[in-house]
């Protein structure tokens, strides 16, 4: 896990290991300077040697410039390395998702996706400058002031050999237990932010069966355990501050009272003695930094799991290695197909599907809730693998294909679509990046959506806003439906995409899909019988099994199934559209 | 010697700067902080006066003791080594005591460092818990208009972003200020009383130390500015790829998406470079400034000690130096937090005004109670009786009247607009009888959902009235109004909890059995026990592993358990497939029988058996009547029923 996040490091390697050098520097700069201090004291004030102090002082300003220009680089340098890193792991994982398959998609969740490329990204940013910038400074100056230390006076010196192990174990100790409970704390922090989000989504349901005391209840409950949890890591860590104090007053003091009888008796000067207690800081402080970066790497773990997650997750798809790249024809054979979304998941979705489709053909597709329609269609794309016989399109099964191709050739208009951001006519050049204006007007007077777009202010240069949320379902579903068409597809999938289109305009576009792209096989499917009953045959989904398979009349006469569903819908189940409300 | 506890603190300020997260974290500009810091300051009071109190005694304990064993540095040489140095017999008693009074006062200091240290953590912890409890019980309170004007994501990010700047404030900020003042000033006392000239010098020092913190400041304020806008940038681009990620594979439009994203990649990180160099940079040029202010000390000071101007000898100046390392430090504390105090006063400027907002207000007096019938009367009964009852007390005469709930509404002449310019239902008349099953189709946007808004009064009408029982619905209690109604929304929300806790909403003391009885009239039991765990499987992320019609019949079961004297169905079965929802129909209508429902839908034979039918187009109700009226009367109903008539999809589109 670590690896795969260090590998991101790439070209700002330079930068994450000159951060670390740089803070050498300051820290040799910072060391250096008590040392001179007590030389300024010992030989010149002691002497009284005036163009000593000046040339020490002089020595002094020059390493603290120096110290200032290795700090300000060190800095450069961090901000560099990690911002960096942050942005290489957010263009790694937005690149392996490009490639993730539908399988991969559905396994993370859009939030969770999201929440990896932001929050995670941004944690490891700074847990990576943190060490960068500490972790080689930190135990550096400890070791550099602890070697100065000895060098003034050994004897005295070993009580900070003996402060560092006791303050060093009891910290680790402090924060190790700490740490514990923060780890507890941060998924019950997450469930209540995800309860707030609830209620506040929810908020409608909530005041109608008048449920605001049981929310309020649930929440103090929630918010009072995250209370009692977070005093409880607090608590702990509130030992540091005097633990650490008491160490650094009894270093003081024991050097104060022993140091005091070496000068007496002439084994110290009152110079080294002064060096001595800065060093004390120095050593302690930088013991105090290494125990906070455990306890912020240890935090980040979770973070840099999430992320490696992601960077490693291989596409559960892929390209055979001698792709057939043109699809012949619209024909379309499921040879026993079975289907299951994860594997070893009990009952399958789909089971044992034959089903011969001629190219040209118009297919209706329906189904109760649950039959597993969009589950069959989506596996003509290949938009997942079959667990077990073939779907052949051409008489070629979809595993031969290149995807890309193949889903060039076979279109599908998903059931939950979406527009981006950007023009009509970006959004209609999804489908084809070089079409022309009059062949994307083309494709939306097919569609029908042609009408509606030429009553716009802006007509195809309309600005479609995120999630397609200035436009009402049914010209969403046109405009997705035209989107589509551009492509000039083999074979054109509709997955229940005119729900929100009046049942006439439905009709419309289903004759034009008639005459203008006959040789074009379309899989239409619906909820409305009226959207089905004149395609030239009709399978019947129900619980993951073809029931039913035939023209209208046929069905009628055989299907129990489609029988009922007819008779619920009969009077030509007409339907208020969704459309021309006031948006 | 100073600050102990404190230098840790500086740095975990420092990491929470760098740290590009809180969205709007450098809001341009807070209308009066001074303000709004008081409140914050009155309502962490209120609570805990008296811990605040101890923190103060206790922080200004800690930096006594910590004063006071500087000071001793200096005794130490003067008093107590150099008298010794060349003794015949030097005494170290006098010394030995005074490290064991130091000692002592240490001892004090650090017990103190503990104690405040400790009751801060109740201050902090308790303040947000209170603060989010207050939070939710209001936003609880606020009327559903809030909900509908306000962004989602924005409301959320006060209880996460806010809340999180605000702990930073009160746990770091707060004491940290507190004892930087405490020790400036008394080590600002000591340095005068040891050496004046060296005091005006490190002040010169401290003066540019702040000078350069603030034109940092400013400079990294500025890309920190730029880099939110990057951040907001890139993360509307994630979510918006992340959410059509499915479309994208299907129009193989991987590279386009890629090279965009690189785009914005790019420029955030730019932005966010330059941020965090200059974040990072104010700490080592306020650590070099203040080793140069040290330096220039010593040499002022070791000229002063050699002349023995006014009396300033080796121990002061020792003294003195370690009183200039002890002033830098809060100084430069000081300047580091404050930013993070200005970020905490955007959040609670958030969070006080998620808590200024208006709650809804409840003017009603009529309540619902179960009754039975003694003798012909109504009267209140404890148990739930399935009949039930609006308490009705008139103030003038001091009487109180039973009338019995029996599901009829009227609507008067009512005209309602979300907002007052755009009215959206115009001179709405309806008349739903007790027991009918009242329809209201129409295309979207022509008002149906409007009308349940206002039967429960999620909104309240511009003009006309509605009546419940012949009730102004004013008079009525909200809670109590909205207890008699079940309401399946359009849209359907689960929540995260088993299925039948879900289902169990309806009805918190609802049984085991009561909840699988209502999921089988919901037609809901069979998909419920193919479910991994049956009804004890988990439901997160708003049912998101289940399909949409799944989730509506869950919604059904959910009204279905409570049971409700009338019910108003809204869309709730537009992703069920026909065949299902007329068995949902059949158990609803069982269940309904003799009370009144209200449905909305666009699908006509969802309505079909409805007693009336409404035909609402642009906030008016066009025609009325049961289905075989509205089919003789040939008009819009007849025209989309049958789908006959020419030029239909003209008249249907708009």
């Amino acid at each position: 896990m670590v690896k795969t996040i260090l590998s991101q490091v790439k070209e700002f390697k330079k930068d994450s290991l000159l951060t670390p050098a740089c803070m050498v520097l300051e820290v040799v700069m910072e060391m250096v300077i008590p040392l001179l201090m007590a030389a300024i004291i010992d030989n010149g004030v002691e002497k009284g040697d005036m163009p000593y102090i000046y040339k020490t002082g002089a020595i002094m300003v020059g390493l603290a410039v120096f110290g200032l220009a290795a700090g300000m680089l060190g800095a450069k340098y961090a901000a560099r390395a990690s911002t960096g890193l942050a942005k290489n792991l957010r263009m790694a994982m937005f690149d392996n998702i490009q490639g993730f398959s539908f399988a991969n998609i559905d396994k993370f969740s859009t939030a969770g996706l999201v929440t990896r490329l932001t929050t995670d990204v941004t944690n490891i940013q700074n847990a990576y400058q943190m060490i960068l910038r500490m972790c080689v400074r930190a135990p550096f100056s400890m070791v550099i002031a602890m070697i100065m230390a000895f060098w003034i006076n050994a004897k005295l010196a070993s009580i900070y050999l003996v402060a560092v192990v006791l303050l060093g174990a009891s910290l680790f100790f402090i924060m190790g237990k700490a740490t514990r409970y923060f780890k507890q704390i941060f998924p019950k922090y997450d469930d209540m932010n995800a309860s707030v989000q609830e209620n506040v989504s929810a908020i409608r349901v909530v005041k109608a069966y008048v449920r605001e005391g049981y929310e309020n209840g649930r929440f103090t409950k929630a918010s009072g355990n995250i209370y009692k949890m977070f005093s409880k890591a607090e608590n702990i860590l509130t030992w540091n501050a005097p633990l650490m104090q008491v160490t650094v007053y009894g270093c003081i003091l024991a050097i104060s009272w022993l140091g005091a009888k070496m000068i007496v008796t002439d084994a110290l000067t009152t110079g080294q003695l002064m060096s001595l207690m800065a060093y004390c800081m120095n050593i302690l402080m930088s013991l105090m930094m290494l125990s906070m970066i455990f306890v912020m790497v240890t935090m980040s773990t979770a973070s840099a799991e999430r992320i490696a997650e992601v960077i490693q997750e291989e596409s559960t798809l892929s390209n055979p290695s001698d792709p057939i790249r043109e699809v012949p024809d619209g024909s379309i054979v499921f040879d026993h197909v079975d289907f299951a979304y994860r594997e070893n998941s009990g009952e399958p979705v789909l089971k044992d599907i034959s089903l011969h489709i001629h190219a040209g053909e118009t297919i209706g597709i329906i189904g109760g809730t649950g039959s597993a329609k969009s589950s069959l269609v989506s596996l003509v794309s290949r938009l997942y693998d079959v667990t077990g016989g073939s779907v052949s399109v051409g008489g070629i099964n979809v595993k031969e294909y290149d995807m890309e191709q193949l889903r060039n050739q076979v279109a599908v208009v998903l059931q939950k679509n979406v527009l981006f951001s950007g023009t009509i006519l970006e959004n209609l050049r999804w489908g084809d990046k070089n079409a022309t204006k009059e062949e994307c007007v083309r494709a939306c007077q097919m569609a029908c959506a042609d009408e509606f777009i030429q009553q716009l202010p802006d007509k195809y240069d309309t600005y479609i806003e995120q999630g397609g949320s200035n436009v009402s379902g049914g010209q969403k579903q046109r405009l997705c439906i035209a989107r589509a068409l551009l492509k000039k597809p083999k074979i054109l999938i509709l997955d229940d995409s005119t729900s929100a289109v009046d049942t006439a305009t439905d009709s419309k576009i289903r004759k034009a899909f008639a005459t203008e792209i006959p040789n074009t096989t379309k899989l239409i499917i619906a909820q409305r019988i009226s959207s089905v009953q004149d395609a030239d045959r009709i399978i019947v989904m129900d619980k993951g099994r073809v029931a039913a398979f035939g023209t209208h009349g046929e069905l009628l006469e055989t299907s129990e199934i489609y029988r009922d569903v007819y008779e619920s819908q009969t009077g030509g189940g007409g339907d208020f559209d969704e459309e021309g409300g006031g948006r | 010697m100073a600050g102990i506890g404190k230098e840790k603190q500086q740095q975990a300020g420092e990491k929470k700067e760098g740290r590009p997260t809180g969205h709007r974290a450098l809001k341009p500009r807070i209308k009066n902080p001074g303000k709004l810091f008081s409140r914050l300051m009155k309502y962490i009071l209120a609570k805990y006066k008296f811990h605040l109190l101890l923190v103060v005694v206790g922080i200004f304990v800690g930096v006594l003791a910590n004063v006071q064993g500087t000071l001793f540095m200096q005794t130490l040489i003067d008093v107590y080594i150099l008298p010794m140095v060349g003794a015949k017999e030097p005494d170290f008693a006098p010394l030995a005591a005074a490290i064991l009074r130091v000692g002592m006062f240490y001892g004090i200091g650090a017990l103190s460092t503990w104690m405040y240290n400790r009751v801060m953590v109740k201050v902090t912890q308790g303040t947000l818990r209170d603060l989010r409890d207050d939070m939710f019980t209001h936003m609880e309170s606020l009327p559903v208009k809030y909900f509908d004007t306000h962004a989602h994501g924005d409301i959320m990010s006060v209880y996460t972003n806010d809340i999180d700047t605000l702990r930073q404030m009160i746990s770091q900020s707060m004491p940290q200020l507190l004892s930087s003042v405490i020790m400036v000033v008394s080590i600002l006392a000591s340095m005068f009383i040891l050496s004046v000239p060296l005091t005006f010098a490190t002040l010169l020092m401290v003066g540019i130390m702040l000078f350069a913190t603030k034109s940092y400041a400013g400079r990294s304020g500025k890309y920190f500015i730029a880099q939110q806008k990057e951040i907001g940038r890139v993360n509307g681009y994630i979510e918006e790829m992340m959410e059509g990620q499915k479309v994208v594979k299907v129009f193989c439009h991987e590279e386009e998406s890629r090279e965009r994203f690189r785009e914005l990649n790019d420029s955030l990180f730019v932005s966010a470079d330059n941020a965090n160099k200059f974040a990072n940079m104010l700490g080592p040029v306020n650590a070099q400034l203040g080793n140069l202010s040290y330096v220039a000390c010593a040499i002022l000071g070791g000229i002063l000690a050699m002349n023995q101007t006014g009396g300033f000898t080796l121990g002061g100046l020792a003294s003195f130096l370690t009183f200039n390392r002890s002033f830098n430090m809060p100084i430069s504390q000081v300047s580091q937090q404050l930013n993070s105090v200005v970020m905490a006063m955007a959040g609670a400027e958030r969070i006080f005004a998620l808590l200024d907002e208006e709650p809804e207000t409840d003017g009603g007096y009529v309540t619902l109670v179960n009754a039975k019938r003694e003798q012909g009367k109504l009267v209140e009964s404890k148990e739930r009786t399935g009949l039930w009852a609006w308490k009705h007390f008139h103030q003038a005469d001091g009487t109180t009247d039973y009338i019995e709930l029996t599901g009829d509404v009227v609507f008067d002449g009512v005209d309602f607009g979300y907002n007052p310019e755009k009215i959206v239902l115009h001179d709405v008349k309806m008349y739903a009888n007790a027991g009918q099953k009242i329809a209201f189709v129409g295309s979207t946007g022509a008002g149906k959902t409007t009308i349940t808004n206002l039967i429960n009064r999620f909104y309240d009408i511009q003009d006309g009235k509605i009546r419940y029982d012949g009730i102004n619905i004013n008079k009525i209690k909200k809670a109590d109004l909205r207890r008699s109604l079940g309401i399946v929304l359009q849209d359907t929300h689960l929540f995260t909890d088993t299925v039948m806790e879900n289902i169990r909403y309806g009805k918190l003391d609802a049984s085991d059995e009561e909840v699988i009885a209502a999921a089988k009239l919901a037609n809901a039991d069979q998909f419920i026990r193919r479910l991994p765990e049956g009804y004890h499987t988990m439901l997160t992320g708003d049912g998101a592993n289940l399909s949409q019609g799944q989730r509506q019949l869950l919604a059904i079961a959910r009204a279905a358990v409570a049971d409700p004297p009338v019910l108003i169905l809204d869309e709730a079965t537009s992703s069920i497939d026909t065949r299902t929802e007329r068995l949902v129909q059949d158990g609803m209508d069982k269940l309904m029988q003799g009370r009144t429902t209200f449905v909305i839908a666009h699908r006509l034979s969802t309505v079909k058996n409805s007693d009336c039918i409404m035909v609402l187009e642009k906030g008016r109700v066009i025609e009325r009547g049961t289905h075989e009226e509205l089919i003789g009367q040939q008009g819009r109903y007849y025209q989309l029923y049958t789908g006959k008539t020419p030029g239909l999809g003209a008249a249907a589109e708009e």
